[in-house]
Formats: C-alpha cells, sequence, structure tokens
C-alpha cells in the first residue's frame, strides 16, 4: 500500500512531463508544416512588394509591350514572355512523344532485368545541375547545330511560304530553337519518370483481360494503359511543363539574350528567367530593377498556375487509384 | 494460321511498328547521357590538375584554380543544407505522424510539391528582396538562406514518404507499451525510418550543388576566396556561369573542370542515396 502511494505522485509527474513533451513536438512540427506556407506567401509578398514601382509605371502595359530600354526606362514583358512560352512549346513537342515513349518501353517491353538500370540512368540525367546542359549547349550542341541541322533547316524550308519565316537564316546556333531543344532534353527525364510511375498504376487485370481476347501491344498500350492513366499523363507533362517553364541557367547560356519578337526560331531571343539571370546584378535604376522583379512575378504566377494543375491532375489519379 | 489472316497481320506489324518506336525513343533518351558525360570528361579531365584545388580563380588571361569556389560551395550548401533539413523534417513529421489526413497537411503538401519545382531563380528574387536589400550587401550567408529554401521542400516529401512507409503496427507496439506520441515518433518512427530520410537530405544536396540561379544576386562572387559568410562569396556554379560566356581560353577551360567536378559530385552523391535507400529496402 506505502509502495503504490509513493509510486502515484512519480507517476502524474512522468505523466505530465509527458504530456508536456508531446505538446512541444506537437506544436514545433506543427509551426514548421505552417512555415512551408509562409515560405509561400513570403515568395509572393516579397515578389508584389519589389514589383510595384514597375506596374504602378507601366500598369497592364507591361504585359503588352515590347520595348526593353533601360537608357529611356521604358520596359515591357512581352519580348521574354513570348520566348518562354514559344522555347518551352519546342521543349514539349519533343520531350512529350519521346518521354512517353520510353515510360511504354520501361513497363511494356523491357526485358527485366534492364528495367532497374535503365530507368536510374534516365533519373541521374535529371539529376544533372541545368549549368552543365548550359554548358554543354553552348559549347558543343550549338556549334553542331550551327554548322549542320541549322543550314540543313533553311535549305529545305526555304522554298515554302510561310515555314521559310519561321526557319530564316542566318544560322546563329545560339537562339529559341537551341533553347527549346536543351529544355526538352532536360524536361524528359520528369516527363519519363512520371509516365512510368502513372502507367504501373494500371491493374494488370485490366491489361492481361486485353491481352486475353488478342489485342495487340500498342493496341493495349492505346485502348487501356493511356486511357486509364489520362489524368496523371496530363499531370506529368504539365509538371514537365512548369520546369521547361522556369529553367533558368540552361536557357541563359544558348538563348541569346536578345529583346525582340523574330519570326524566326533560329533567331536568338530571350525568356523571363535568361532576362533576370543576365541583367538583374547590372541593373542600375529602381524601375529597371523593379522590371525585372515584375517578370520574375510573372514567372511564379505562370508556373504556379500549370503546377497547380499538375498537382491536381496527378491528386485525381491517386484517387482513382485507391478506389 | 494468323498469317493468314491480312487484318491480324496488319495490327500486328502497327503494334511492332509503335513498339519499335518506343524502343528508338529510349535509345534517344540515354545517348543524351552518354553525350554530355562524354563531352564533359573529354573537356573537362584535360584541365584536372592539383592547382585546381589549391589556388584561387585568377584574373584573365593567367592560369589558376577554384580553390575559393568549391570552399564557397561546400559552405553554403552545408549552411543551407543544416538549415533546412531540421524544418523540412519537422515539417514532414506533422504530415505524415500528427494530421495526415488533416486540412493542414493537405494544403502543406500542396504547396509543398509546388514549392518542389517552383523556379528556383524566383527563390533567388525573394531573398535579394528580404535579406540582400536589407542588408545592404550581398553575403554567402544570404545564399545560403536561397539553398535552405531549396532543400526545404526536398526533405518534407521525404519524411513524409519514408515515415508512412513504416508500418503501424510498430508505433501501436510502442503505444501499447506506454510510449508517450512524441516517444514513438522520434524513438520508433525515426529510427525505422532512417536510411530513407538520409537519402532525402542526400537528394538534397545533390540537388542544392548545382543550383546557380538563386546565388546568383544573392551570393554574388568574389575572386579571393575567404570564408566571410557576411560578405559576398563564390560557388562553383556561379563561376562556371562568368567564365564559360567570357572569351577567355583559361577560363573556358577552368569552366569545363569545374564542370566535371559538379556533376561528378551530383552523381555520386545520388548513386549514394540509391544505394541507400535499396539497401534499407532489403
Amino acid at each position: 500500500m506505502a509502495g503504490a502511494a509513493q509510486a502515484a505522485p512519480g507517476r502524474t509527474a512522468v505523466l505530465r512531463k509527458f504530456r508536456l513533451g508531446n505538446l512541444l513536438f506537437l506544436n514545433l512540427t506543427r509551426a514548421a508544416a505552417v512555415l512551408v506556407l509562409v515560405l509561400l506567401g513570403g515568395v509572393m509578398l516579397a515578389l508584389i512588394e519589389g514589383a510595384s514601382p514597375a506596374l504602378r509605371e507601366f500598369g497592364f502595359g507591361f504585359i503588352t509591350s515590347q520595348s526593353w530600354n533601360p537608357v529611356t526606362e521604358k520596359f515591357g514583358a512581352l519580348a521574354p514572355v513570348y520566348g518562354t512560352i514559344v522555347t518551352s512549346l519546342i521543349a514539349m513537342l519533343i520531350a512529350v512523344p519521346v518521354g512517353l515513349g520510353i515510360a511504354i518501353f520501361l513497363t511494356e517491353l523491357c526485358p527485366t532485368p534492364l528495367r532497374r538500370p535503365i530507368g536510374i540512368a534516365i533519373e541521374l540525367l535529371a539529376g544533372i545541375p541545368s549549368i552543365i546542359y548550359g554548358i554543354w549547349g553552348l559549347f558543343v550542341f550549338a556549334p553542331f547545330l550551327q554548322t549542320t541541322v541549322q543550314p540543313f533547316l533553311i535549305s529545305v524550308f526555304g522554298p515554302i511560304p510561310l515555314l521559310n519565316a519561321v526557319f530564316a537564316g542566318p544560322p546563329y546556333g545560339i537562339g529559341i530553337l537551341t533553347a527549346g531543344l536543351i529544355l526538352a532534353i532536360m524536361v524528359l527525364p520528369f516527363i519519363t519518370s512520371i509516365a512510368r510511375d502513372v502507367f504501373s498504376t494500371v491493374p494488370p487485370v485490366l491489361k492481361e483481360a486485353a491481352y486475353g481476347i488478342g489485342c495487340t501491344r500498342w493496341e493495349v498500350v492505346k485502348n487501356v494503359v493511356l486511357p486509364f492513366t489520362r489524368v496523371g499523363v496530363i499531370g506529368g507533362v504539365m509538371l514537365g511543363l512548369g520546369r521547361a517553364l522556369g529553367e533558368t541557367m540552361a536557357v541563359t547560356f544558348v538563348i541569346g539574350n536578345a529583346h525582340k519578337i523574330s519570326a524566326s526560331i533560329l533567331a536568338p531571343g530571350t525568356t523571363i528567367s535568361a532576362t533576370i539571370a543576365n541583367e538583374f546584378t547590372e541593373a542600375v535604376g529602381d524601375i529597371y530593377t523593379s522590371s525585372l522583379i515584375a517578370l520574375g512575378l510573372l514567372l511564379f504566377v505562370i508556373t504556379f498556375i500549370v503546377l497547380a494543375i499538375a498537382r491536381y491532375m496527378l491528386l485525381r489519379l491517386e484517387m482513382k487509384g485507391g478506389k | 494460321m494468323s498469317n493468314a489472316n491480312p487484318f491480324y497481320g496488319r495490327r500486328k506489324s502497327r503494334s511492332n511498328l509503335m513498339m519499335g518506336l518506343c524502343m528508338a525513343a529510349s535509345l534517344f533518351g540515354l545517348a543524351w547521357l552518354v553525350l554530355i558525360l562524354a563531352a564533359l570528361i573529354w573537356n573537362g579531365f584535360s584541365g584536372l590538375s592539383l592547382d585546381v584545388f589549391t589556388q584561387n580563380t585568377p584574373p584573365p588571361g593567367s592560369a589558376g584554380g577554384l580553390l575559393n569556389a568549391i570552399i564557397g560551395s561546400l559552405i553554403m550548401t552545408v549552411l543551407g543544407v543544416v538549415i533546412g533539413t531540421p524544418i523540412g523534417i519537422l515539417a514532414g513529421t506533422y504530415m505524415a505522424e500528427y494530421g495526415a489526413h488533416g486540412k493542414l497537411s493537405l494544403v502543406v503538401r500542396f504547396i509543398n510539391d509546388i514549392l518542389l519545382s517552383a523556379p528556383s531563380i524566383v527563390i533567388g528574387l525573394f531573398v535579394y528582396e528580404v535579406m540582400v536589400v536589407r542588408m545592404g550587401h550581398f553575403s554567402g550567408f544570404a545564399g545560403a538562406v536561397a539553398l535552405s529554401i531549396i532543400v526545404i521542400p526536398v526533405v518534407v516529401r521525404t519524411t513524409e514518404d519514408m515515415l508512412n512507409l513504416v508500418p503501424n503496427q510498430l508505433r501501436e507496439a510502442a503505444s501499447a507499451l506506454g510510449m508517450p506520441r512524441h516517444l514513438v515518433i522520434r524513438r520508433i518512427a525515426y529510427r525505422a525510418a532512417r536510411a530513407g530520410m538520409v537519402t532525402g537530405v542526400l537528394l538534397a544536396i545533390a540537388r542544392v550543388s548545382g543550383e546557380t540561379a538563386p546565388l546568383l544576386f544573392t551570393a554574388l562572387n568574389n575572386q579571393f576566396g575567404g570564408a566571410n559568410l557576411n560578405g559576398p562569396m563564390a560557388s562553383l556554379p556561379v563561376v562556371i556561369f562568368q567564365f564559360a560566356l567570357s572569351p577567355y581560353k583559361d577560363w573556358q577551360q577552368l569552366a569545363w573542370t569545374g564542370a566535371l567536378i559538379i556533376t561528378l559530385s551530383v552523381l555520386t552523391l545520388s548513386i549514394l542515396a540509391r544505394v541507400i535507400a535499396s539497401r534499407s529496402r532489403q
């Protein structure tokens, strides 16, 4: 009896300590989780604050104006926005079919022992820092394009109206097309690894049933795998697009940094991120700096929307798989 | 029998064609990896010497090394990971252990995934606005903070995923023995998920050590070494950027060598991370 009475106060003390410790840890982790939200909000607010002088000065015209003149301090975002969109489009045109092809190869065709090494190799491609793509693009890829691919494109499309404006020379090597191609190589692994994960969510029973009634491999992919995973594939593509839109260093090396909109995709141009990377440390004057931050804000808003759609799509597929 | 049916033959050759294209796509994808690595090794190795690791970045036209850039990169990466990892682990813990299905976790998960692929140059602008402008000068510390913001979402994601893989029976057994929740998490769940969480941190280091854009206008550059966190600090990626775009042959050679060093360390880190992850699974 006496022993139990003595143990009781000790036990309450320990229990209180436990409860306190638990409360502390819970709130600590919750604070860290909230901090992630605060970070995103902080990024948004800081960019809006930094961009406000330029936005007040130019208003809505900032997005529709093509001029970029540090001397007269007239700035417009149209040329970088155009470059960003066109380079990303070129990248997606190449990376989406190739990436899906690799994913189909990995999930449907590849002999099992080869699956892991090839998958890892593709993911290593995703791990290479973008500056490496940049230096490679500048010293190896651009000269190669300049001497072989671009003259070929110019001569082939030269006689065709409309297309000869798109592929008008001279071959600089660097330019919109080169940037788009480098982006394609960079985005490829992201699209591939997501498409592979998404394809592997297809229940084997569905595929086996299709094979059972005599479908060929391609028919299984086209009629079972792709329809089942459509939402997830779109999500993966949007995620790749988000990467392509915001990619900085690789593009900065090979885009040529020219603030103009040319009909030819062989001409130099610029993108939002390349403009910021090239000019921010040299920008003098509040309006110039503020215009660059406004570009950053624009980029952030665009990628935020694209990435949010991507995540929503992937979440929808996840819920479908969970059912 | 199937040969006799022209309809089936057409379907089959169509299938073979598409599958052939898929295989070609895979070769195409792998070819880039080989081409880029080959160019890096070809151009980078010729400049690799002891000087690279013992001398500071040179003025144009003279010989030198990358010592200050390597040291700056190491300092900022370590500091960025030291700041970012605890925050990331705690946030990931909350989402996996406390509020797995709560509203807060749902929102944080969504936002974290967006931060994970947000353009890193925007993070640089953010830190410039918040730190560089307020402090009045560029600093290595601002660079480290920018890197830590990139570390956080990577660590949050892997921590949550890895904690979710820990079987619930372990937690239930510990709780049944009277262990309070926070000790269950720290002594049981963390220990079971340790290898996965280490993998996440390694991947974060790999991601951060090649980041250039967020350092361009936070840490800037510094030609004369020094480990002063309060002043501008050199880093490998920024030096590569500057040297590669210069017209000087010596600088371009150093840029290639620096690129080789970064790529090799990033690849080593990612392979190490994979080895740890796959060993823990067995």
